[in-house]
């Protein structure tokens, strides 16, 4: 019972990661039906900018805000810059757009870092916290604390303001929306930057767990399309959701179904994107979208 | 067909046209085109008595690129059906050929033809299930199927080998032909590419051709003309997959060795920038994408290991902002340019 617990929260914690990583797309998604390929990528790159700025020597917490800041510029000159131009065409031209930047993305980071993994630190302490007999890794339970901060405020955001007021709606209207005199344009850069800025938390977060290098966005890239899968591309409440049961299942079926292991993790996440999407393509809690012929 | 212009009929002929003009007419219609053919062959052929060894594995590697790009763009340029997921195709079609080698000792020539059986079934069944997804969704789970594809080569460690691969011989020349084993490998790459093309371009001109882009263009009106899209479309995938199998499993044959994580995602996004630079539903394209693939990486290594793939990116965006037809839409638009400034001229006179 206490391995399960443990494995629980464990779960939780990747699985809010992976919340962070997958809400970014869906944000992407629901402003412009588009999957962003290169998320994980970008992610990756803000980490490696945060920990050039810790070896220049800031601390911990102002490196995270200078490196959400940087995300969130750095999202919304990509989306005006290299999106925009490509914004009407079809979705398979933006789809190869966003492969080009995660390559780049990639190879940049590689160039300049060089594929050698790196340690990131931890902002929390790394004593195991224990409560009962159950020890809890206190980076786990940071973890889980950021993500639930950051969706809080992002909720907050949406629902309380102005600007995330009108970010829906040129997402759900773009037409109406700009009779409104909202800038649905650049709404949508507003969005990429957010997404960025997301992407760029769940990096730090899981880096000091996977360590830093150029590739180690690809399996949680994954996790993040099967929680994104799971929990229905059109709703972000279904992504943290989604996110949290893939991270707790990818342990729990880790620990207790032996012919898996941690060598199946990623077909595990495999099996999930193609079982839901042919049986409710929707995801759980996404709508369907009836279009005209 | 009924003698009334519907709405459908004319997509019809719209998809008809496009569909004519996609299936390369220069080689149909021209005499230029034809002899531009009978040039590009006669160089293949001659091309082993001008280089050797490296050099000449470097053309054998593009011939195999050809047949996978051809390949992929039959699923992705003529049928619209998306795959960022091909390398997975590549290396099941380079396992089967080695394990049969390795492990049964099977003559290579079968293992080619197995290979393409096997990933023709895989092929098909993972395109009924696809059938049912749409665009993006495709792509994800194709792209998914890309990022999981090493981990599963590696744990059936009994057949794969695991991450060490399989390693093996390379085919000495049969018939007592006196050719060096590069020699050879050319060959019989270039005698499977040629007998694929001829097919591809068989397949895609005719009535499959067209009901295949039919489906691209439009599948409700495809639909109402009476294609049978589920049937086509799972069809198409399995070929599709079948052609990049083939292609994987020369590969294994001439590098002789196979290990899970050269078929990893970027396999996947190299085939995909190959049929991008090449041109969307054109043959002709795969030619040049496989040599734009093979080449211009050897090239950037030099200026770092990293550089490769940053030009990959960079082309990509490029391409699509201002080529997305690719260099054979590129060649297909100036030849029009210049065959009809020489019309017009004539006309003049």
């Amino acid at each position: 019972m206490d391995i399960f617990v443990q494995q629980v929260v464990s779960g939780l914690a990747t699985g809010g990661i992976y919340a962070s990583l997958a809400l970014a797309l869906v944000m992407i998604y629901q402003a412009t039906d588009v999957v962003n390929f290169a998320q994980g990528e970008m992610a990756m790159f803000s980490t490696y900018l945060a920990w050039s700025m810790m070896q220049a020597g800031l601390p911990y917490w102002g490196t995270f805000l200078a490196t959400v800041a940087i995300a969130f510029v750095g999202g919304l000159l990509i989306e005006r810059i290299v999106i925009r131009p490509v914004e009407n065409a079809p979705i398979l031209t933006i789809v190869i757009v966003t492969l080009g930047l995660l390559v780049i993305f990639n190879s940049v980071a590689g160039w300049i870092y060089s594929y050698i993994q790196k340690p990131f630190p931890s902002p929390f302490p790394a004593k195991p916290i224990r409560i009962g007999n159950i020890v809890f890794g206190a980076h786990d339970l940071g973890a889980i604390g950021v993500t639930l901060v950051v969706l809080m405020l992002l909720f907050a955001f949406f629902r309380f303001t102005t600007l995330g007021l009108a970010m829906r709606a040129a997402a759900q209207n773009p037409v109406s929306s700009r009779l409104c005199g909202i800038r649905v344009s650049w709404m949508l850069g507003l969005g990429w930057g957010l997404a960025a800025a997301f992407g760029a938390i769940a990096g730090m977060m899981v880096a000091p767990v996977v360590f830093l290098d150029p590739n180690m966005m690809g399996g949680i890239q994954l996790y993040a399309f099967a929680a994104a899968t799971v929990g229905g591309f059109s709703s972000p409440q279904g992504a943290v959701i989604g996110g949290l049961l893939v991270g707790v299942t990818e342990n729990l079926v880790g620990t207790y179904v032996s012919f898996i292991g941690t060598e199946l993790k990623l077909t595990v996440a495999l099996a999930m994107i193609i079982i839901v999407l042919l049986v409710k393509p929707t995801g759980l809690f996404g709508r369907t979208i009836v279009r005209r012929v | 067909m009924a003698t009334k212009t519907s709405p459908v009929e004319k997509a019809a002929t719209r998809v008809e046209t496009a569909a004519a003009a996609a299936a390369q007419p220069a080689l149909a219609a021209r005499p230029v085109g034809l002899v531009a053919l009978a040039v590009v062959v006669a160089v293949a052929i001659s091309l082993p008595f001008f280089m050797s060894g490296f050099r000449l594995f470097q053309f054998t590697q593009v011939l195999i690129y050809a047949i996978a790009l051809l390949g992929l763009n039959m699923l992705t340029g003529y049928n619209g059906q998306f795959s960022l997921g091909h390398g997975a195709f590549y290396g099941i079609g380079a396992y089967t050929t080695a394990i049969m080698i390795d492990r049964w000792s099977i003559g290579y020539g079968w293992t080619i033809i197995a290979a393409g059986l096997v990933c023709l079934i895989v092929g098909f069944l993972f395109g009924r299930p696809a059938l049912r997804l749409e665009g993006l969704y495709l792509a994800l789970a194709t792209f998914s199927l890309a990022l999981a594809v090493p981990q599963i080569l590696k744990y059936f460690e009994h057949w794969t080998g695991g991450s060490q691969g399989i390693v093996l011989s390379k085919p000495k020349a049969p018939f007592g032909l006196r050719l060096t084993e590069d020699q050879w490998l050319y060959y019989l790459t270039l005698a499977v590419t040629i007998l694929l093309f001829v097919l591809a371009w068989n397949l895609l001109r005719g009535r499959v051709g067209r009901a295949i882009v039919a489906i691209r263009d439009n599948h409700i009106a495809a639909e109402a003309m009476g294609i049978d899209n589920a049937l086509y479309k799972s069809v198409v995938f399995g070929v599709s997959a079948a052609y990049t199998g083939i292609a994987g499993a020369l590969s294994a044959i001439a590098i002789a060795f196979v290990a899970p994580d050269s078929f990893n995602v970027f396999l996947s996004i190299t085939l995909l920038t190959g049929i991008v630079i090449g041109g969307f539903a054109t043959i002709s394209g795969a030619i040049y994408g496989a040599l734009f693939i093979q080449f211009v990486p050897n090239w950037a290594q030099d200026i770092s290991k990293a550089a490769p793939w940053a030009i990959f990116g960079i082309f990509l965006i490029v391409f699509m902002y201002v080529m997305p037809r690719g260099i054979a839409g590129f060649l297909h638009l100036v030849w029009i340019r210049l065959t009809a400034s020489a019309v017009s001229r004539e006309k003049g006179r």
